[in-house]
């Protein structure tokens, strides 16, 4: 079962890869909208650095017990 | 229609409600309303209407134009659609708070002065808090309490503004304001607390998950997004607002990615998605202004959709937090919300053929056509924030997850009343309907659209977003669940803490202050206190003093009261007066004469 999704979620970035060659920007702005494939790895590596800096500023910073303002 | 403002349809019909005993009749009017207000709207033109004197100026509440009809058109609909969620709310004054702040939002935006518009600014605020304290708990009630004491201070300095603004230049238009000026920087600093710009924002996720399931869902439209297009209308181009608006789009993210209270990380992405509104209006340029008007459109409906499939659940589990609702198999048992609450998910997370789709694309399109980098990669890193926690980590947590063995059985929930789902799939519906057919609302932007969100390299490119998203949520999905019952600090810390600091100089120092003081005076008061006993005994002591004998001032006061020192004749009253009137007749003889 876990195999088959991952199996398919793989099948589907090979597909996204190749339309990114297939369709590329007509009009790009920027460098990076030349490249493409750079969705990709923005949405994997953006989706990563996220979810670690939000944890790890929650963690040290920003979360606090749920008693935080009512102990007075 | 009717020849009246929309805003008094709404305000009138309000006032009325109450007036009406048969409950199918109340519903019949609280469903009628907004259809009288869109029929007006529908034959509007162009145009200033419904001018008033008032003193020396001339208020106008109608000026129509395309920008303040787009906003007018979303604010009715969308009122329609949450009363359709909210009308089996049998006790009235939700209603009755509802439609005042449905009303006078739709004033503000048709307020062609200044006047006019701090008058509905006001309404709304003071209309809107009701529907968090109509919750009726005390973290609402004091959620309430902060929510208006921040509206109220925004109030004043807008205020303090628009004084400025008219000594100064004389007149009350709201037009473009000069930045240069100090009034127009006041007026934007009233603007940006109603935008939920941090660190103005902090009212809003504290206020927002405190208040009712359907009154909630009311306020995620209609505050924020007025002051969208206040700043519109008023500050389009500013640079500072290109900024200020990039940076909420990513604040809101991270928040969410660390939030566990259901509706109060859905309040965070309004927080991310109203910066992308901000931040077109602060582009300015008439791509950008579409982008802003379409993505408030289109905010609006899947936000209420959202907010209404997380009001759902909290309505028929009781559950706000994730941590008490994953592991659960939610899913089973409420299948039509979490439907309708996907496509609500999906919009925002600008999937292609859902709404958000048509209208955030076209923002981050502005950015580009502006040749402005950092702003496009941190429009688009908040995408890719928003599908992570909206799209993924939400609906995974309240109707999926991996049970660990520790979790309570939800017993005996289904899905909610009949009206609650037809609120929802009429929200969710639209959604789809301006995701395929986007052309429908960009007829009505205010500029023309020349922007085609289907282009192939669009959808494929949103496609690699979302996909590798979804992968990177895959490989993290244990850390984004795990933590316990926690609250995230915020800066309503700031006021929070200062209100804490004010009770405790109140209960120590400033009380300490107090006692030093009666300890101080406490033995002068008792004196005085006896002397008012015995006013004679003034008197005697001088007397006494006087005459050189010595009696000490204690016994004379402690002597037991006697009423006969003090009873006199009547005479000596009846004498005291006729001198009076001899004198008053003297003097004023003396001076007649």
């Amino acid at each position: 079962m876990k195999t088959t999704r991952r199996r398919i979620m793989l099948a589907a970035i090979v597909v996204v890869f190749l339309l990114g060659f297939i369709f590329p920007n007509p009009h790009p702005h920027f460098w990076w909208q030349k490249i493409p494939v750079f969705d990709i790895f923005f949405g994997f590596f953006g989706s990563i650095l996220l979810i670690v800096f939000a944890k790890w500023l929650g963690h040290n910073w920003l979360l606090k017990d749920k008693d935080y303002y009512n102990n007075d | 229609m009717i020849n009246i403002p929309p805003a008094f349809i709404y305000i009138i019909g309000a006032l009325l409600i109450p007036l009406v005993r048969l409950r199918r009749l109340q519903q019949a009017l609280a469903l009628l309303i907004p259809l009288l207000a869109m029929g007006t709207l529908l034959q509007m033109q162009q145009g200033v209407y419904w001018q008033v004197q008032f003193l020396d100026y001339e208020l106008i509440l109608g000026r129509v134009d395309r920008l303040s009809l787009l906003f007018a058109y979303i604010f009715v609909i969308i009122s329609f659609i949450s009363m359709v969620y909210a009308i089996h709310i049998k006790e009235m004054g939700q209603h009755v708070a509802a439609y005042l702040y449905v009303g006078s939002t739709l004033g503000v935006v048709f307020a062609g002065d200044l006047f006019s518009l701090f008058f509905f600014w006001e309404v709304m605020a003071a209309a809107s808090v009701f529907l968090i304290w109509y919750n009726k708990t005390p973290t609402s009630l004091a959620a309430g309490f902060r929510y208006a004491m921040v509206h109220l201070f925004g109030g004043a300095i807008l205020l303090g503004g628009i004084v400025m603004q008219v000594s100064t230049t004389g007149s009350i238009a709201f037009n473009p304001f000069d930045l240069s000026t100090l009034s127009a920087k006041f007026i934007l600093f009233g603007f940006l607390i109603n935008a939920a710009v941090p660190p103005l924002h902090a009212w809003l996720p504290d206020a927002y998950p405190e208040g009712t399931i359907t009154g909630s869902v009311f306020m995620t439209a209609f505050t924020t997004k007025s002051a969208v297009y206040v700043l519109a209308r008023g500050f389009a181009g500013t640079e500072l607002l290109v900024w200020l608006g990039a940076i909420m789009t990513l604040y809101g993210v991270i928040y969410a990615v660390i939030e566990k209270d259901i509706r109060r990380l859905l309040a965070y992405h309004i927080v991310s998605q109203v910066g992308y509104m901000v931040c077109a209006v602060g582009l300015g340029t008439e791509m950008a202004i579409n982008g802003a008007g379409a993505h408030a459109f289109c905010h609006i409906i899947y936000k209420a959709v959202l907010f209404m499939g997380m009001g759902a659940v909290i309505y028929v589990t009781g559950r706000r937090n994730i941590l008490d609702l994953k592991g659960r198999n939610l899913y089973k048992k409420m299948p039509i919300t979490l439907v309708l609450y996907m496509v609500g998910a999906f919009s925002i997370s600008a999937v292609p053929l859902f709404n958000g789709f048509v209208s955030k694309t076209m923002i981050v399109a502005a950015a580009g056509y502006s040749h402005r980098p950092v702003i496009e990669l941190m429009l688009h890193l908040a995408s890719v924030g928003t599908f992570l926690s909206v799209g993924l980590k939400l609906p995974w947590g309240v109707w999926f997850g991996k049970p660990d063995g520790s979790e309570d059985e939800i017993a005996d929930v289904k899905d909610p009343p009949l009206n609650m789902q037809l609120g929802m799939g009429l929200g969710a519906l639209l959604c789809i309907i301006t995701g395929i057919f986007p052309q429908t609302l960009y007829k009505i932007l205010p500029y023309e659209v020349h922007f085609h969100p289907y282009a192939p390299s669009h959808v494929v490119a949103s496609l690699q977003l979302l996909l590798l998203t979804l992968a990177g949520f895959c490989l993290y999905t244990n850390k984004l669940m795990a933590g316990k019952k926690s609250i995230s600090l915020d800066t309503d810390w700031f006021y929070r803490s200062f209100g804490y600091a004010v009770l405790l100089f109140c209960t120590y120092p400033l009380n300490r202050l107090r006692n030093l003081i009666k300890a101080a005076f406490a033995n002068k008061t008792e004196s005085a206190v006896r002397l008012s006993k015995h006013p004679y005994a003034l008197l005697e002591i001088v007397w006494y003093a006087i005459i050189g004998q010595e009696k000490s001032i204690t016994e004379l006061l402690q002597r037991p009261y006697d009423e006969k020192d003090y009873r006199i004749p009547v005479g000596i009253g009846v004498c005291a007066s006729l001198i009076f009137l001899f004198l008053y007749a003297l003097i004023y003889m003396r001076v007649a004469g």
